[in-house]
């Protein structure tokens, strides 16, 4: 199903990540993280967005959650949506794992309700609707790596169906120690620290692991603080398209009637396993002299990355450049206006991206 | 109303039948699924009931027909069986070239399954068996049931708590709206868990003598599992494809009632404006509802903010409503399709079913549950209503499809 539109408009962005993101007064320029196999967030100061009192008791993916809503609400100079849509993949980890770790511990006497309450997969969109008192539409997506893409699908058609003209949208996951342990024994990551600035010039086995939380402002009109218009997106399985993925993508443009030539720019979810990263050398090798950027070794892999690689397109569109840490083919001369982002989950959620300059 | 969304297929599985005939079965004859916990160990064990689908995993796969060993979690083999009838049902399967989406809801997801991999891992990280841990996603169920019903246009996965599948529901209309897709299974499914059960034990808010609807005495909700799908797509397509029309998802509507994480507004704001959306998206007055199958959980905070939700919308009016919480008990990420599913149901039987386990008015409310099944019920148009942590208030209406 591929979702297309000629007016919906990327109007504010809000990320938390591993990187100094949440400041949006300069784009990528603090160096990159020498060597590591996990990364974490760098935190903003919540007293900025949430009240003390508030703040003690929330789990730390919803403080993420909030804190980089707020950022997107207040650069779009929006603070009521129309529509709350978050996706995340495993929702608040952390408080799941609590409850469930008291519970095995204490032979299921003895527990107390927050990390219960805050287990729900619907907490973080539902505690920036309380901090906002927004009465509207609120849901949340949960399916692995179409978790944010789903999201993202929600706030197209709300805006095609005329439903609403603003709709927050956002991704979000956090690392912890329990999922970081499972997903190594499973193969995930590499099992030594790599220097993540060569992460691409060095495949192995495994990728490095990550977490952040990234919104976007969506809206039926541009204004001047538009980034980028979002015209299509497409999730999908390349076992069940049974097609090279050239002529996925093909297809896809053909809906916006684009031809891959006209991509400027390929924002791709490269992570450094040599597996995955193969199927990304598929469709680039596709794409002529467009440029390519890669997110991974900045943000680590998680199920709704790709929020941080629309982040990072949405920027570039803006600021006009790809910023040097994040350049894996220059697009010389070459001015960026259609940009394509491609992810893959584990080779089984595959996602197409569509923005173009509004 | 432009462009009617309709229903062609429905599939269900809870405590009171392994489908839709066994269902309405049990809603006519009075008969609850309410009782002692008898599938896995807990300390809450012959203190505490539940409304749970009696076969084991084993007897679920057989039930469905499956291969053994396919390492599905508890929740996906509920969402199988009501899967399967629902796509039986709507001839999903007959080889028209139709795009179809399968839209799932959950809250626990493979959580059943993480609890039996955690023991192990928390003494030791190297521990526990993988295969038990790599489908705690809620993405999970959803994968397995769309390759077993070979969906590949579009899939998604909602968790908003108990409002999860009429959401899912909500989702599938629109898209058939925008035009994206021809045809969605939408609905939802969620077991039984040591996490569920003991984390609204921590709340205390779970009944010991089984959940009591708009009671004065109400003492909580009952936990239930199960499943339930439907299959919607445009009037238009349906009739173009000869196909069987059971109802039509006329209204819905989602709001939030931003005002507490667990607990409900006591205006009942969020469920007055979810209702109040339904209602006009169904271009419906008030009084063109016939019956109310009600969120009706059974804790003293739910009923009160529904009933003065109630009260505000419909006035001196309102019509009869019940709680089937009190057959299938509460079936969480589940509830909003099992509920769509009896409310069809109400209309394709022309009943109201009643709201079991009811003797004593609540003080605060005029309004007063059906109590017996009522026949020959003049059902026209159905109104459902789920309700979830985190303010998240869905309401859909469910009509007689006159042709």
């Amino acid at each position: 199903m591929v979702t297309t539109s000629n007016a919906i408009y990327i109007n504010g962005l809000g990320n938390v990540s591993p990187r100094k993101t949440s400041d949006s007064s300069h784009f990528l320029e603090d160096p990159v993280i020498a060597s590591t196999n996990r990364l974490a967030c760098i935190e903003p100061n919540y007293r900025d967005f949430i009240s003390p009192d508030i703040l003690r008791r929330m789990g730390r993916l919803i403080k993420m959650g909030v804190a980089s809503s707020r950022i997107c609400l207040e650069d779009a100079g929006c603070m009521m949506p129309d529509a709350i849509i978050t996706g995340t993949g495993l929702g608040c980890l952390e408080d799941t794992e609590k409850f469930l770790a008291t519970l095995v511990r204490n032979k299921e006497e003895l527990l107390t309700p927050t990390s219960f309450i805050q287990s729900t997969h619907n907490t973080v969109s539902a505690q920036i609707a309380l901090l906002l008192k927004c009465h509207n539409y609120n849901f949340t997506y949960v399916h692995r790596g179409w978790s944010f893409e789903s999201a993202l699908v929600d706030a197209m058609v709300r805006i095609k169906n005329g439903r609403a003209s603003t709709v927050l949208a956002g991704g979000m996951d956090e690392l912890t120690n329990g999922s970081f342990a499972v997903t190594s024994r499973l193969g995930h990551w590499r099992r030594k620290p790599a220097d993540t600035s060569l992460l691409f010039s060095s495949p192995a086995k495994g990728s490095i692991a990550g977490e952040g939380s990234a919104f976007f402002l969506l809206t039926s009109a541009p204004s001047s603080k538009t980034y980028a218009a979002l015209s299509g997106l497409q999730t999908f399985s390349r076992k069940a398209m049974n097609k090279p993925l050239p002529a996925i993508l093909e297809e896809f443009l053909g809906q916006s009637g684009l031809l891959s030539s006209d991509i400027d720019l390929a924002v791709c979810g490269m992570n450094g396993d040599k597996t995955s990263d193969s199927i990304y050398k598929e469709l680039t090798a596709s794409l002529g002299t467009a440029g390519i950027a890669a997110w991974k070794h900045l943000s680590g892999e998680y199920m709704t990355s790709s929020a941080f690689g629309l982040w990072m397109a949405s920027m570039i569109m803006k600021w006009g450049y790809v910023p040097e840490q994040a350049v894996i083919r220059n697009t010389g001369e070459r001015p960026i206006k259609t940009v394509l982002i491609y992810n893959h989950y584990l080779d089984r959620n595959h996602s197409f991206i569509l923005i173009r300059k509004p | 109303m432009i462009n009617p969304i309709v229903i062609t297929g429905y599939g269900i599985v809870s405590s009171i039948g392994m489908n839709a005939g066994e269902v309405l079965d049990s809603l006519i004859s009075g008969h609850s699924g309410i009782g002692g916990i008898t599938r896995f160990e807990t300390i809450h064990k012959g203190k505490l009931p539940l409304a749970e689908v009696k076969l084991s995993n084993n007897e679920l796969v057989d039930f469905c027909g499956l291969r053994s060993g396919g390492n599905y979690t508890r929740t996906t083999l509920l969402g199988i069986v009501a899967a399967l009838q629902a796509a039986d049902m709507a001839g999903v399967n007959s080889g028209q070239n139709l795009r179809t989406g399968l839209i799932l809801a959950t809250t626990v997801g493979g959580m059943d399954r993480s609890e039996d991999f955690y023991p192990l891992f928390l003494e030791n990280p190297s521990k526990g068996r993988l295969r038990d841990v790599v489908n705690h996603d809620c993405g999970d169920s959803t994968e397995k049931i769309a390759e077993i019903l070979g969906i590949n246009d579009f899939m998604t996965t909602i968790s908003t708590a108990c409002s999860s599948s009429a959401n899912s529901l909500m989702l599938g209309a629109e898209l058939i709206r925008a035009g994206m897709l021809d045809r969605v299974i939408a609905g939802g499914t969620d077991a039984v868990t040591r996490f569920t059960l003991n984390g609204f034990n921590t709340l205390m808010i779970l009944d010991k003598e089984g959940c009591r609807p708009f009671d004065e005495n109400r003492a909580g909700l009952t936990i239930g599992e199960g499943a339930a799908f439907l299959v919607l797509e445009s009037e238009a397509n349906a009739l173009k494809h000869g196909k069987t029309i059971y109802s039509i998802l006329s209204g819905y509507g989602n709001a939030n009632d931003a005002y507490h994480q667990t607990a409900s507004s006591p205006e009942g704001t969020g469920a007055t404006l979810a209702m109040k959306k339904a209602l006009e998206m169904g271009d419906l007055l008030p009084e063109s509802i016939s019956y109310i199958n009600v969120h009706g959980t059974g804790t003293q905070n739910n009923d009160l903010s529904e009933g003065i939700a109630l009260e505000k919308i419909f006035g001196e009016k309102v019509p009869r409503f019940s709680s089937t919480k009190s057959f299938t008990g509460h079936t969480l990420g589940a509830a909003g399709a099992i509920e769509a599913v009896i409310s069809l149901l109400s209309v394709q039987n022309n009943m109201v079913f009643p709201n079991l386990r009811w003797s004593t008015p609540m003080k605060e409310l005029r309004i007063r549950p059906v109590t017996e099944l009522k026949r020959e019920a003049g059902v026209k148009h159905v109104l459902s209503n789920s309700f979830g942590f985190g303010g998240n208030n869905s309401s859909l209406v469910l009509s007689k499809y006159i042709s």
